[in-house]
């Protein structure tokens, strides 16, 4: 049975994005009122705990408990942050939802709104995405203008309030403490945990942070009932999901499937990305964005899910699939995504902070072919005292390209170092040795 | 024993009236517009969150003036209601602000792994050569500064370039430089492809 799907169903239609064809074609806040007129709180947060909706953000933690765990008795103001940084390299669903399907979104923000008791939510978008955020920010402004924002939503009492915070260029800013630190207007550095921002977030206040496509799903489940939602997928990885399938293959882009789909049929399928483009062969597969270890092709054949591709080693992190062809030198691909988490450290945490440095260093002469064979074994030394020892998982992040290209290609490593170049220079390469110093 | 190397550290030498202060440039003002913008930004956050606006404040100085200088971190400093040292410590962080003048097109090429896969590499090659200017350079005209930045979430349409901080280009190739820079000076933004989903 092909499954058809809910969150980018309407896409390719030209003007999907505004409220009259969100109206007529999809769920056109109907579970927003439905949830406020005839549902308690703690009703919306039943129903999202028994569909097992799991974060889209990264980590997959189920949403209804992150919502039961936000404080109630207490006179502050709480809040929804909604995590649209989508800074996770290779990953681009977000941005095709805000932009495509804002309002389902917007929907979702008002219905946690209700849920955890908050009457503001904000949507951190990145900063980058300014072309997305005027779409949103207008689309906001008919749902006011319709009154699905804004006082006595639905004549329940209920009011609500979206806003849209802009970004400015920080990876770290996704990470949802240091989000909350650049929602009051500083560097995007994390907190200590706990208290978690459940109990003290944003301004002090309880407070949930969701992703996008999180957020998304909300409306549905209220829509079209907990048995729909299990229904799809396997067990615990339940609902519909979004892909990013980028890299070296035919047809790059956002594919929605359940969480049975196979790794392998997302990157080769036809529907699907389609496979290896100008007819080379799959080397590599990162399954979840950039921090997420690498997997070989033989250990593909695996459902999509979070636990499928945790139990194989790795994650699924934000869905990001980068694929790459043989053309591809590993050590080269451990340098270019640690040049990204050494520009990108939040600079808080010394081990995270140094350790990203001395990872570009060593992985910049191994490629160059002036590195040596103890090199191999510094990185893994290196690694071993980033990782567990940062206030955020970043400093995990870090050492995932590292350690998993050094565990599936360390011959490509000690080839390097032998034939004192990179044996594997593909034409699509820059020809010029980089510059060491980022503008940081 | 001390590390430190031997310093003079007699008045004569070091007189306090001396010290030479950064130099802060222009005195900024906000132009109407974008007082009224600020003041309405402000209102979405707490009224004692007045700093939740810093980063609004400082797109707006740099749409106003094309980058933030000091006299602008001083004056957002007013504006929220904080020290220049805490603005400065914002604008220092976070990469799409320009702390010095940049041309009248930033060119933000995505160096991370999808748009390297697509060649993102030699398409900064390509355009430094083209401009004669390495990457963090403005060309002799001023019309083009060269950046790398880092994926910008638009993988499959790699390799993308941002224009400005507003602007997007897709699917540029190394091939496709001169005509890429060619079209940008005399179609200006219009040139560019933006990045939207295909709408088929
Ligand atoms: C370094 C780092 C970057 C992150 N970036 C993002 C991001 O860009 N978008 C996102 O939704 N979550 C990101 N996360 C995950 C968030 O911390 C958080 O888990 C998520 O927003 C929670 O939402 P969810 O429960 O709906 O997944 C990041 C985490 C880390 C450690
Ligand atoms: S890698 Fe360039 S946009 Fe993601």
């Amino acid at each position: 049975m092909a499954y058809e799907p809910v969150l980018t169903k309407f896409v390719k239609e030209p003007n999907c994005y505004t409220l009259d064809f969100y109206k007529a074609k999809d769920l056109g806040y109907e579970a927003l009122r439905k949830a406020v007129t005839t549902m308690q709180p703690n009703d919306v947060i039943e129903m999202v705990k028994a569909s097992g909706l799991r974060g889209r953000g990264g980590a997959g933690f189920p949403t209804g408990l992150k919502w039961q765990f936000v404080l109630k008795d207490t006179p502050k103001p709480k809040y929804i942050c909604c995590n649209a940084d989508e800074s996770e390299p290779g990953t681009f669903k977000d941005h095709l939802l805000m932009e495509r399907n804002p309002h389902l979104l917007i929907e979702g923000c008002a219905i946690g709104c209700y849920a955890i008791g908050a009457k503001v939510a904000y949507i951190y978008i990145r900063g980058e995405f300014y072309h997305v955020q005027k779409v949103l920010e207008q689309q906001i402004e008919e749902a006011y203008r319709a009154g699905f924002l804004g006082k006595n939503i639905f004549g329940s009492g209920f009011d609500c309030d979206v806003f849209v915070h802009r970004g400015a260029g920080a990876y770290e800013a996704g990470e949802e403490t240091a989000l909350i630190e650049s929602l009051e207007g500083k560097r995007a550095q994390p907190r200590i945990k706990p208290p978690f921002p459940a109990v003290s977030g944003l301004y002090n206040c309880p407070s949930a942070v969701n992703n996008v496509e999180t957020l998304a799903n909300v409306p549905l489940i209220i829509s079209k009932g907990v048995e729909w939602f299990t229904s799809l997928g396997p067990e615990k990885n339940n609902g519909p999901k979004l892909y990013c399938v980028s890299g070296h293959v035919k047809n790059p882009g956002v594919f929605e499937a359940t969480m049975d789909v196979s790794l392998k049929e997302l990157i080769l399928g036809d529907q699907y990305a389609g496979g290896m483009k100008d007819g080379r062969t799959l080397k590599a597969v990162i399954p979840g964005g950039s921090s997420t270890p690498v997997l070989l092709p033989d250990q593909i054949d695996i459902p999509a899910s979070f636990d499928a591709v945790a139990k194989a080693g790795s994650m699924l992190g934000s869905a990001a699939i980068m694929a790459v062809d043989d053309t591809t030198c590993m050590v080269w691909l451990a340098k270019n995504l640690l040049a990204f988490y050494r520009h990108e450290s939040c600079g808080k945490c010394t081990p995270c902070r140094e350790g990203a440095d001395w990872l570009l260093k060593l992985l910049t002469r191994i490629e160059a072919g002036e590195g040596q064979m103890k090199d191999i074994d510094l990185l893994l030394d290196v690694s071993k005292n980033i990782g567990g020892k940062t206030l955020c998982p970043f400093g995990d992040a870090e050492i995932a390209p590292v350690l998993s290209t050094i565990k599936h290609f360390r011959h490509e490593y000690e080839a390097h170092v032998r034939e004192g170049c990179c044996t594997i220079p593909a034409p699509w390469r820059g020809t010029r040795a980089p510059a060491l110093a980022g503008h940081h | 024993m001390s590390f430190h190397a031997r310093m003079d550290y007699s008045p004569a030498k070091f007189h306090k009236s001396e010290r030479r202060l950064a130099d802060v440039g222009e005195p900024f003002r906000f132009s109407p517009e974008h007082q009224a913008t600020f003041d309405r930004l402000v209102t979405h956050y707490p009224a004692e969150r007045r700093k939740s606006a810093i980063l609004y404040a400082l797109y707006l100085v740099q749409e106003q003036q094309g980058y933030v200088s000091r006299a602008a971190m001083r004056f957002v400093a007013e504006q929220i209601g904080c020290t220049p040292a805490e603005v400065e410590d914002v604008v220092t962080y976070y990469v799409m602000f320009f702390q010095k003048p940049v041309g009248t097109y930033a060119l933000a090429v995505c160096r991370t792994l999808s748009c390297a896969l697509a060649g993102a590499e030699r398409v900064t090659e390509a355009l430094s050569d083209h401009l004669g200017v390495p990457v963090g350079g403005t060309d002799a005209s001023g019309t083009f500064t060269l950046l790398e930045f880092e994926c910008l979430g638009a993988c499959d349409r790699a390799p993308v370039v941002m224009v400005n901080n507003d602007h997007w280009h897709e699917h540029l190739t190394p091939d496709g430089v001169p005509k890429f820079i060619e079209d940008l000076r005399v179609k200006g933004l219009a040139a560019l492809t933006g990045c939207h989903h295909k709408v088929e």
